[in-house]
This record gives structure tokens, C-alpha cells and sequence, in this order.
């Protein structure tokens, strides 16, 4: 079996959030980048069909040179080969695009994606890509078995769960449940190590169409101080939520 | 030329989140001076939307239906778009809606916005805001293609009522097998409690609990105000609570009109995750807890000792206002 991970290269989520030029792009002065949560979920679950039943793994990212210590991250982890799709990233469409054509060239049987991510937010690039390539797409996916060609999955709902099965190739959205907080490794000295010879393979984009541009961004206005109740004067707390909030 | 609305519906009934996407849909409609019309899926009493704006309904009533599936679910809306010459998709932001909507971008050959927050900024360019990084941004985002679709995040708009006349007509898309390549084998989901995603209020506990023993008087807190509960990441990573509870910027997002944290600190993680809800209180016995700094109303004190005291003030309160 053949995997793909697709890894969004976000900041780090105790990161402050500020722009530059105008408002008009995110200002990375200082910001830490990670592998987006959701991806690491999934990458540690490919992991998983790694060890357990011989899948080989490959993750990509789509971004310029300073998301390669984000893919270096995911070798150290224990990934077989990276690949960088050589542009920036702009919009869902235009990423999904990318990966398609990737996930076409090498022929993969298993896509694991997250269910977004943490910068974007998106939400877009699993289910456009599983489209593009005629994939079957689950998303929110908490738990992932593949026998043969077959897959069994754990998808969240509203409220609870759902299990699925579909045949590959298959595209999921993941998240936490794929596998659990304290599965999640920190990659060793030898991984780092050998993450340094692991392939790392630049390809040339696409030339993919954007369907959509963040034209400014904007800080939520500051808020008002905290109205703080007596503990022992409770009756104005809810005549406060009451009149004021008009939320019960 | 009409706006399209998925109109999403749970055994029959049309959930909130439909009726704020319509009166959402009504908002553009008339920017557009065009009308507004909805597709539903096995509902029962379609002519409800019409308190909302919409003035056609496209019905499906189709077994094969009854469960969402993603793709056949896409596949209707799209045809139903095409029938309609939709230029603007709007869908809200539920656990569904959010499955379909790239492969209803990707069916309609459209620009998709989610999380977004607020009526257009403009029509041409189509420009919306949208909440980015996690609630910690906005972001404004122009779509520019023929066909938008548009993702409403919950509680951001809310129900507008805009009384209209109503028609309703049956629609039966067609359907293919590549429509079901995917199977629910099984779904298991509580019918009698109130989700994170559909509540108005919720009722979340943190370590400051000290352990899975103590979540009594969060549930009957819960259950006083009608509300859900959740807790965050380390409380159901250490297994007090199920995954499925954990909200946060790694966790669900709640959109609530009240969330009411319980010694929780306010990491920045969890602030992230639960931004959206419009008023927050919390109940800390740390005055120096971050989560002061982002709530609108707090009381300091011991949790073990404000709790059921809120609880019975509460009780009261009902019994009163009932
Ligand atoms: C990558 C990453 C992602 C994360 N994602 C999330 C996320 O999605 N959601 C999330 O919640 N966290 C997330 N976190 C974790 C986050 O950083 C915090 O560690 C976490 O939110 C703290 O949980 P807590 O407030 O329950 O516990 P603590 O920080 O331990 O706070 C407990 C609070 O309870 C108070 N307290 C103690 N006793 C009492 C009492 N008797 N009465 C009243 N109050 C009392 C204390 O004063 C304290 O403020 C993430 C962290 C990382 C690194
Ligand atoms: N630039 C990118 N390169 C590779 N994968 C990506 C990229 N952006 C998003 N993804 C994948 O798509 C998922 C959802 O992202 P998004 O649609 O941006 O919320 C992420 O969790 C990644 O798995």
C-alpha cells in the first residue's frame, strides 16, 4: 500500500496572530511553524499501516522553501520520502490541484489529509483533491482500518459517530481519534538523523487556476473588561445573563 | 437566477442552522434582486422556510436519501444549481455541510468561502469576511468565479424573519451508483442529548475539576440551562471525558450564544476554539487565570462551592420565569 500525507505547514498554535503590508498578508516575524495538528494525527496513524502492514509513506506539502524543516520533521518521524510542490500556497484550489497531480504521479492508494487547517481553516483541500482525482473522500475521520483494497472508517458527526467502508483509493480528512494524544512522537536523534538522508524531492507546480484570494485581514476588535460577580452574590449573575446577555 | 440554500433536516425536521443559512440567503438575495429558492431533503413541513425568505423549495424525497452521504447529497445540490442557473451556493457550517461543500466546489466548478461571518462586503468583486486562524483573525476573501458558494459559521447571522409567500415543487435529482460508492455501515448517536454543535449554551469543565468523579454538577448545571457539555483537551485526554466533548482550536469549535467555562484556564488554544460564542463566563478561583482577560462575565471563586449555589439560584430562576 502506498500512502501520501499531505502536511500543511501552519503556525504554531501559541502563536500571536499579526499582518503586515497593509493588512494584506500574515506577518511570519518570529512565528514558530509546525505540522498542522490534524496532519499529525494522520502521519502518525500512516505510521501505524507502516509498521503493521508494510505501507511505504511519502508526505508533500505545497509552499516554498521554508516549509522544507516542516517535511524535514515528518522524515524524522519516520516518513520514506518528501516532496515539495515548488509554489505558495494561495488558495484550496489551487493546492488541491497540486496534490492531485502528485498523488497521479506516484499512484497512491491512500490519501490522509486533516480535516482542516489550523491557519486557513479551510476545510477544502481533502475534498477537492478527493474529487479531482475520483477518490472516494471521508472526512472528519476519527478511526481508519484498511483491509486489502477495502477501508473502514470512523467518521465524526454532529453529536456522534458514524463507520463507514469505501474501496481505494481513498482520501480522508483526520484529526484527533485517528489515533490517540499520547501515540504522537517527538522524532528521536536517529530519526533526525536520518531524516537528514531521506529524499526530498522539489517537483514543479502545475499551473493550477485560483478560484478564490484573501484580500485583508483583520484583528477581532478588543474586547470590553470582564464583569466580575460577587461568588456570593450569584442572583446578579443571572439577572446579568439574564437582562444583559439575554442568553437564558 | 436565484440564490440556492441547502436547507439541512434531521428526521424530517429542519435543524436551526437551515434557517439561519435561509435568512442568510435572503440577505444576498436582495443585494442581488434576485430571489431565494431551497433544497430539502426528506423534510416534512417545507412551507416553514418561508418565515425566512425563501420563496421556492426544491423537494427530495428520496429513500436512498435518508442518510447523508456526501456525494449523492453534492450531486443533488449541484443539479439543483444548475436548474435554478444558481450563482450563489449558501450552506451552513454543520458537521454535513461541511463534508459536501468542496465536492459541491468542485461539481459546480466554484469558489468556496467558509466560516464566513457577515453579508458580503460586495457583490462584484463577491467579497465576504470570514474568521481565520482559528477566531484569532478575520480574513476577507473574494471569490471569482461564475459560481460562489458561500459557508455560513453558526450563530454568526442569526434567524431574520422575512415573511414570504412560499412554493414548493418535487424534485428528483438523478442519481448514479458512483453516488453510493461509500457505505454507512452504522451510526451511533445519542438522539436525547444536546450537541455541542446545536446548542445555544454549553457547559464546560477543565482540570480545575480534579477528576471524573466531579462532572455531576457539570451535567446537572447542563441540564438546568438546557445546555451541552464539553471540557478541554487535558481533561479528555486523560480520559475523564470522551474525545468527543473536547473543544478548542484542536478540539470542536463552539458558536454558542452562552459557554460557561469551569476551571479552565483560558489557554490560548482553548480561547481559539470557543471565541465564537457571543458570551462567556467563567468560574475560576485564579483571578490571575487568562480565561478572565476573554470573558465577559467571571466569578472568582471555588468551583466546588459556586457551581451548586448556581445551580439552585438557577433552579429558582426557571421556576419563576417558567
Ligand atoms: C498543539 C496544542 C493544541 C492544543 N489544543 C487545545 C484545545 O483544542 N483545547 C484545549 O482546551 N486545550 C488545548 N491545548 C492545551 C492548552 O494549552 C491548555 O493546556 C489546556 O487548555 C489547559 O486545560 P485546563 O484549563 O483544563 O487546565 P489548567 O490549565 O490546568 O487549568 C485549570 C484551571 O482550573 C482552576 N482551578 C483549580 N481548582 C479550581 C477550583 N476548585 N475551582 C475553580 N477553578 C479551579 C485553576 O486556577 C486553573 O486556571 C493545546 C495545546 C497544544 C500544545
Ligand atoms: N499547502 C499544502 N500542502 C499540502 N497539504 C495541504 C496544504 N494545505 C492544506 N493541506 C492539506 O489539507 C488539509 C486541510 O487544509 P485546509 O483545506 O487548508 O483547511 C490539511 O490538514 C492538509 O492535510
Amino acid at each position: 500500500m502506498k500512502i501520501l500525507v499531505c502536511i500543511s505547514h501552519v503556525p504554531d498554535t501559541t502563536s500571536k496572530i499579526n499582518f503586515t503590508e497593509g493588512d494584506s498578508q500574515f506577518d511570519k516575524n518570529g512565528v514558530q511553524f509546525v505540522i498542522n495538528p490534524n496532519d499529525e494525527f494522520g502521519l502518525t496513524r500512516a505510521m501505524w499501516f507502516k509498521e503493521k502492514q508494510g505501507a511505504s509513506v511519502d508526505v508533500v506539502t505545497v509552499g516554498e522553501a521554508d516549509v522544507e524543516p516542516t517535511l524535514r520533521k515528518a522524515l524524522a518521524i519516520g516518513a520514506d520520502n518528501a516532496i515539495r510542490v515548488n509554489t505558495p500556497a494561495t488558495d484550496s484550489f489551487q493546492v488541491a490541484k497540486e496534490l492531485a497531480k502528485v498523488v497521479e504521479d506516484g499512484s497512491y492508494d491512500l490519501v490522509i489529509a486533516g480535516r482542516e487547517s489550523i491557519d486557513y481553516n479551510g476545510g477544502m483541500v481533502p475534498g477537492m483533491l478527493a474529487k479531482l482525482i475520483k477518490a472516494n473522500f471521508i472526512n472528519t475521520c476519527v478511526g481508519l482500518e484498511i483491509e486489502g483494497d477495502k477501508a473502514t472508517a470512523t467518521r465524526e458527526i454532529d453529536g456522534g459517530k458514524e463507520t463507514l467502508s469505501a474501496n481505494l483509493p481513498l482520501v480522508i480528512g483526520g484529526q484527533k481519534g485517528l489515533v490517540e494524544e499520547s501515540d504522537l512522537k517527538i522524532p528521536n536523534m536517529r530519526g533526525i538523523m536520518m531524516a537528514r538522508k531521506k529524499p526530498l524531492n522539489v517537483v514543479d507546480p502545475v499551473d493550477a487556476d485560483k478560484r478564490s484570494e484573501a484580500v485583508k485581514f483583520e484583528k477581532p476588535a478588543p474586547k470590553g473588561d470582564v464583569k466580575l460577580v460577587d461568588a456570593d452574590n450569584l442572583d446578579e449573575l443571572i439577572d446579568l445573563l439574564h437582562n444583559d446577555a439575554k442568553a437564558i | 437566477m436565484s440564490v440556492l440554500v441547502y436547507t439541512e433536516s434531521e428526521n424530517g425536521k429542519f435543524k436551526k442552522a437551515a434557517f439561519e443559512a435561509a435568512s442568510y440567503a435572503k440577505g444576498i438575495a436582495d443585494a442581488l434582486g434576485s430571489s431565494v429558492t431551497a433544497v430539502s431533503f426528506n423534510a416534512e413541513n417545507t412551507s416553514e422556510l418561508g418565515k425566512y425568505g425563501v420563496s421556492k423549495v426544491l423537494e427530495i424525497s428520496n429513500d436512498k436519501l435518508s442518510k447523508f452521504n456526501a456525494d449523492a447529497y453534492a450531486d443533488a445540490l449541484s443539479q439543483a444549481a444548475k436548474k435554478e442557473d444558481a450563482k450563489v451556493v449558501v450552506l451552513s457550517q454543520t458537521a454535513n455541510d461541511k463534508y459536501l461543500a468542496p465536492i459541491l466546489a468542485v461539481n459546480l466548478e466554484a469558489g468556496y468561502a467558509p466560516n464566513v461571518v457577515a453579508l458580503p462586503e460586495s457583490t462584484d468583486p463577491f467579497t465576504v469576511k470570514r474568521t481565520a486562524f482559528t477566531n484569532k483573525a478575520f480574513n476577507m476573501t473574494s471569490i471569482s468565479t461564475d459560481v460562489k458558494i458561500v459557508g455560513l459559521a453558526k450563530n454568526a447571522f442569526g434567524l431574520k424573519e422575512n415573511e414570504t409567500e412560499v412554493s414548493s415543487e418535487a424534485f428528483e435529482p438523478s442519481l448514479d451508483e458512483s453516488d453510493f460508492s461509500i457505505n454507512v455501515e452504522s451510526v451511533d448517536k445519542a438522539t436525547n442529548k444536546i450537541t455541542i454543535a446545536d446548542a445555544e449554551i454549553v457547559v464546560s469543565g477543565g482540570r480545575g475539576l480534579k477528576g471524573p468523579e466531579n462532572w455531576e454538577m457539570i451535567e446537572e448545571l447542563a441540564d438546568v440551562l438546557g445546555a451541552a457539555t464539553a471540557c478541554s483537551k487535558p481533561v479528555s485526554d486523560m480520559g475523564w471525558r470522551p474525545h468527543s466533548e473536547h473543544v478548542g482550536q484542536t478540539g470542536k469549535p463552539v458558536a454558542a450564544n452562552l459557554y460557561i467555562a469551569v476551571g479552565i484556564s483560558g489557554a490560548i488554544q482553548h480561547l481559539a476554539g470557543i471565541n465564537a460564542s457571543k458570551n462567556k463566563v467563567v468560574i475560576n478561583n485564579d483571578p490571575e487565570a487568562p480565561f478572565f482577560k476573554a470573558a465577559d462575565y467571571g466569578v472568582v471563586g471555588d468551583a466546588f462551592e459556586v457551581v451548586p449555589k448556581l445551580i439552585e439560584k438557577l433552579k429558582e430562576f426557571k421556576a419563576n420565569n417558567a
